[in-house]
């Protein structure tokens, strides 16, 4: 049950994708994410979802496991969509008693459902082809500037790449524990949300005093090893960009550009407005 | 009410380049008052084959029957087959969650349906077979040490009154003293009450001193399945398994190679002893 969780999942293979700098992932994703909002027609999504498409053949991850990261956000997608759906104001197309859908609420959703999905499945290519490590080190390297307003980058990095790793460790702590409490006759499932939650009391408490354990033998093992904060830390694989990284910057640069000029063209927008006008309305 | 694995294989990670076959086409049947020990090595499959056994996870292909039913049929309760198979997991300390011991022992039978007398009659039937000490029965599991802690956790899963009890690793990080404690208090389970035990364990040792019946696991398969004398006597195809097998059967092995005539089949220091004894007189 929880082993379909798949938030901050790695997924081990072999590819360019996996190979390339975590900086450039990084500012990949945000880029991305920025260039998703600023499209105002189709032709920018269609651009969007061809380049999407492109860097997960490169990843070599299956699609299938990336849509299932989806499952976790349905709900929350649902939302969005009705709420542009029936509350975007403009020529009604389906009235439903006092609810109306329009054209204008139908081109939201649609292009809110895209933003939103191609959103998630963007941001969950950099965790599943970068390893945890990687990707504290890149996110220490990348924002290392912060320094000079005296942010502790190396610390937040260490308490960062932590917590991931943490993460798979408490799933299976859950699972186990989860199991031996059903092998004593606990009930998850039936009963209402009250019954619900107190049933989940056997097994928050030994995840609790669990997690408290770990972390005052990692502490330990930390202090024994002399840790003593990030200042001044070197690394065994420090990084350093190679020609691939400079290539993929400008692959990444060439992409945002090419889609916002071509999603927020007057031009194209004006193509399908007339369409719209002369086609739909008609 | 025997408990019969029909075909079972399991498969982590079906859907990635990197698939697990954890159980692969494994077949056992486990008669009524049976005193059993699984070993194997790291990653044999030994825990994930008790899991089924108690119907926590549904086998890739392959059926499990309890009494002569599916347990994965719609209509089977689960609840029923777990109150007849006990688990006790590894470490089952981890999951002690109540105030007081006496209180985390009546979790399984409450659960099971029993009533406040029965429960509680259930729980101190259980702790006192496990030799809990009894002037810390209301004392918070916190409080406890290791092994006092595992003998509630134990007692927890006893109290549901299971005709099967199934014990993964119960001596792991245990110092000797304890282990054998441990290993005793089960073998006198199995003496008086006469259910079902099966062990599980990677120490060959442990195993060979207390079971009728051998199962050994390699890479999710039944490799033998005999008993411990006939079992023992495969040593190097179980070292190459990774499993060591028990040092007395090491040394008269060893002994017998040096042309003494004694028993290849020894599995104890005093049946190892008795056996060298007699071939060094026969010599004379």
């Amino acid at each position: 049950m929880i082993r379909d969780i798949t938030i901050g999942q790695y997924y081990q293979t072999e590819s360019v994708m996996h190979r390339l700098d975590p900086r450039v992932k990084l500012l990949g994703t945000l880029l991305f994410i920025i260039a998703l909002f600023s499209y105002k027609n189709p032709l920018g999504y269609a651009l969007g979802i061809v380049f999407l498409f492109a860097v997960i053949k490169l990843s070599r991850v299956p699609v299938k496991f990336i849509t299932k990261g989806l499952k976790g956000i349905v709900i929350i997608l649902l939302m969005t969509v009705l709420i542009n759906l029936f509350l975007t104001p403009g020529t009604t197309a389906v009235a439903i008693g006092k609810l109306t859908i329009t054209y204008e609420g139908l081109a939201a959703a649609l292009g809110m459902m895209i933003r939103l999905i191609l959103l998630i499945m963007g941001s969950s290519i950099v965790t599943l082809t970068t390893t945890p490590n990687n990707l504290t080190d890149g996110l220490e390297k990348g924002l290392g500037f912060l320094k000079v307003f005296k942010v502790p980058v190396g610390d937040v990095a260490m308490m960062m790449s932590i917590a991931l790793r943490f993460i798979p460790i408490l799933l299976e702590e859950t699972d186990r524990i989860m199991k031996a409490q059903l092998a004593r006759g606990a009930d998850f499932e039936s009963g209402n949300l009250v019954k619900k939650a107190k049933s989940l009391v056997p097994v928050l408490v030994p995840l609790f005093v669990s997690a408290f354990r770990r972390a005052g033998d990692l502490a330990m093992a930390m202090e024994a090893r002399c840790y003593r904060g990030g200042d001044g830390r070197t690394k065994m694989k420090p990084l350093v960009y190679k020609k691939r990284d400079a290539f993929g910057y400008l692959i990444l640069f060439s992409f945002v550009g090419i889609s916002i000029f071509l999603g927020r063209w007057h031009v194209i927008s004006d193509f399908f407005n007339s369409l719209y006008v002369n086609y739909i309305l008609k | 009410m025997p408990l019969i694995l029909d075909h079972i294989s399991q498969i982590y990670n079906a859907d990635t380049e990197h698939p697990v076959k954890a159980l692969d086409d494994v077949s056992l049947v486990i008669p009524e008052g049976q005193f059993i020990g699984v070993i194997g090595h790291t990653g044999s499959g030994k825990s994930t084959l008790m899991q089924h056994l108690n119907g926590l996870m549904k086998p890739t292909s392959g059926k499990i029957f309890f009494n002569g039913q599916d347990i994965d049929d719609k209509d089977f309760s689960k609840k029923e087959l777990r109150k007849h198979v006990g688990l006790v997991f590894q470490y089952p300390e981890h999951q002690l969650f109540e105030t007081d011991v006496f209180a985390d022992v009546c979790f399984g039978p409450k659960n099971m349906g029993m009533s406040k007398k029965e429960t509680e009659l259930a729980a101190f039937d259980a702790l006192r077979k496990v030799a809990f000490p009894e002037d810390l029965y209301y004392a918070s599991v916190f409080e406890l040490s290791g092994g006092q802690k595992r003998r509630a956790a134990i007692a927890g899963v006893l109290a549901m009154k299971p005709d099967f009890l199934i014990l993964d690793e119960p001596t792991a990080g245990l110092d000797p003293v304890g282990r054998y404690e441990i290993l005793d208090m089960v073998a006198g389970l199995h003496k008086e009450s006469g259910i079902t035990i099966i062990l599980v364990s990677h120490s060959m040792e442990d195993v060979a001193m207390y079971v009728e019946r051998v199962v050994v696991m390699d890479h999710g398969k039944v490799a033998f399945d005999d008993t411990p004398r006939e079992v023992f006597s495969h040593s190097n195809e179980l070292e190459e398994m990774g499993l060591a097998i028990p040092e007395p059967s090491k040394i008269t092995r060893k002994l017998i190679e040096l042309g003494i005539d004694a028993d290849p089949g020894v599995l104890t220091a005093t049946e190892a002893a008795d056996s060298i004894y007699a071939a060094l007189m026969k010599n004379k």
